[in-house]
């Protein structure tokens, strides 16, 4: 419908130096930490608290938070984006890669199929395709700029897959379910786009 | 899933049948400034009129879209103020010096000026018009905007539900809404409780601090009467308060965040 732009009079922004290659439509750069999610901060004790991946055959594998901590860490350093508009360039994690957790998830003969629903203490559901979480693409990460995740940004463990908006890396992550279908989470439910690709501005439901 | 609130069913769409279905796209609209007002030296409301505008839900933001002539473009997303059913949309825009966007809007648009707005969205952080249980809204600086949309609803409905704001600002000076929000108070149809942080009239009968915990036990409807608490302003205003509701006896689903740093 509205092809051709409009033309905001008088907008003659400071234009962003540097990084712009590296900011998706619609984005600014932040060099803060914003803080979103939609109710109270989930505390659950590190003695009490697990991670589980349930196959679509209903086969399960647990960790405890000890067992999940002293799995090898990947140290990735990646822009993030938020729908709310900021992006955040060069942030530090470390986490341990989802393929670790997949591999050793088939090995119990968990089967893995096209969708993946990430659940979160707080009850905060996520859909991502399962190949937005494979190959690299995606850690459950337990530290935050060398430091352990604090609560506020997800810890003790969030997911992360910098690759799409950030209400994908789901905070105080707690399993994956892979499912057959794509079942849309808290936010796609409400009216949030299903993948959610920043460079394509996937923000809502009916975007291309 | 928001059901049955009357015009801004529209808004929230129905996404729970099959995740490929063709949902129309929110299409960009240009929107035109019908006037705009002052509410403080920092926050200005831009009353809009935007063309084919679908109805929202008391707490929902649209996304607002600045190009300029070669082609850079900006976009933010601001809470609507104004109550559902309202003839027009109406934004408070905090003032951010030195940023991108808000100095735009605040100071160089004009009545009659078009522009580009995209929503209503979100689909959570929402006070549906027929939801009757007590309702307590806590504010920090231009946080209260989602949820004076709430109040208006309230205040120009019949509806006899207890309703409290807890609103917290800098100085009496930085209050948005300062007058209506007295109005409302005479009016009987709300309590409204000024927390001010850092400067206040000598003789200033409400709380001079931060929002705390006896604040909130003196003036948080009990949590056994089943309310709804919405938080929004700040992450370390909205993370307290968060918090603090829950250890008081809130059940953690009645409480609802909204966090913002001033956007740029």
């Amino acid at each position: 419908m509205s092809d051709r732009p409009f033309i905001a009079r008088g907008f003659h922004a400071r234009r962003p130096t540097g990084n712009a290659a590296r900011i998706p439509p619609g984005q600014y750069e932040t060099r803060d930490f914003p803080v979103l999610s939609a109710g109270p901060t989930p505390r659950t004790p590190l003695d009490r608290w697990d991670f589980t991946i349930t196959g679509s055959n209903g086969q399960t594998i647990r960790w405890s938070w000890d067992e999940l901590s002293a799995l090898p860490r990947e140290q990735p350093t990646v822009d993030i984006h938020c729908v709310t508009k900021w992006s955040k360039l060069d942030t530090k994690w470390g986490g341990v890669s989802v393929d670790t957790l997949l591999g050793l998830a088939r090995e119990r003969a968990v089967t893995e199929t096209g969708f993946v629903v990430a659940f979160s203490d707080g009850g905060y559901t996520t859909n991502v395709p399962t190949a937005d979480v494979t190959g690299g693409k995606a850690w459950i990460a337990l530290e935050y700029d060398g430091a352990a995740l604090a609560a506020e940004h997800g810890g003790p463990a969030r997911l992360l897959i910098p690759h799409l908006y950030f209400w994908k890396s789901a905070k105080w992550v707690r399993g994956l379910r892979l499912t057959e279908r794509n079942e849309p989470g808290f936010w796609e439910q409400l009216g949030y786009h299903d993948r959610g690709d920043p460079w394509r501005e996937q923000r809502y439901q009916g975007d291309p | 899933m928001i059901r049955g609130a009357s015009s801004g069913i529209k808004a929230i769409r129905d996404v729970s049948g099959s995740a490929t279905s063709s949902i129309p796209r929110l299409e960009w609209k240009v929107a035109t400034v019908v006037a705009v007002r002052d509410e403080t030296r920092r926050a200005r409301t831009l009353v809009l009129d935007v063309p084919e505008w679908p109805g929202h839900l008391a707490g929902q933001h649209v996304d607002v879209r600045l190009v300029a002539e070669d082609g850079y473009e900006a976009q933010r997303s601001y809470s609507i103020a104004s109550a559902p059913g309202s003839a027009h949309v109406e934004l408070t825009v905090e003032r951010i010096e030195n940023a991108e966007v808000s100095p735009y809007l605040c100071d160089v648009l004009q009545p009659g000026d078009g522009v580009e707005v995209r929503g209503p969205i979100g689909g959570y952080f929402v006070r549906r018009p027929d939801d009757r249980s007590p309702l307590f809204l806590v504010g920090g600086g231009s946080g209260v905007v989602p949820l004076m949309s709430m109040l208006r609803q309230h205040a120009s409905s019949g509806s006899a539900t207890s309703v409290r704001l807890l609103y917290s600002a800098r100085s009496h000076d930085d209050v948005i809404y300062k007058n209506e929000l007295n109005a409302i108070v005479a009016a009987g149809r709300a309590r409204v409780e000024l927390a001010l942080t850092r400067e206040w009239p000598s003789d200033w009968k409400g709380f001079r601090r931060r929002i705390d915990r006896a604040m909130l036990e003196e003036v948080a409807p009990p949590a056994s009467d089943g309310g709804r608490a919405y938080i929004c302003g700040p992450t370390p205003l909205v993370e307290s308060v968060a918090n603090l509701l829950v250890e008081i006896g809130y059940d953690a689903a009645s409480v609802r965040t909204e966090r913002f740093g001033p956007t740029a």
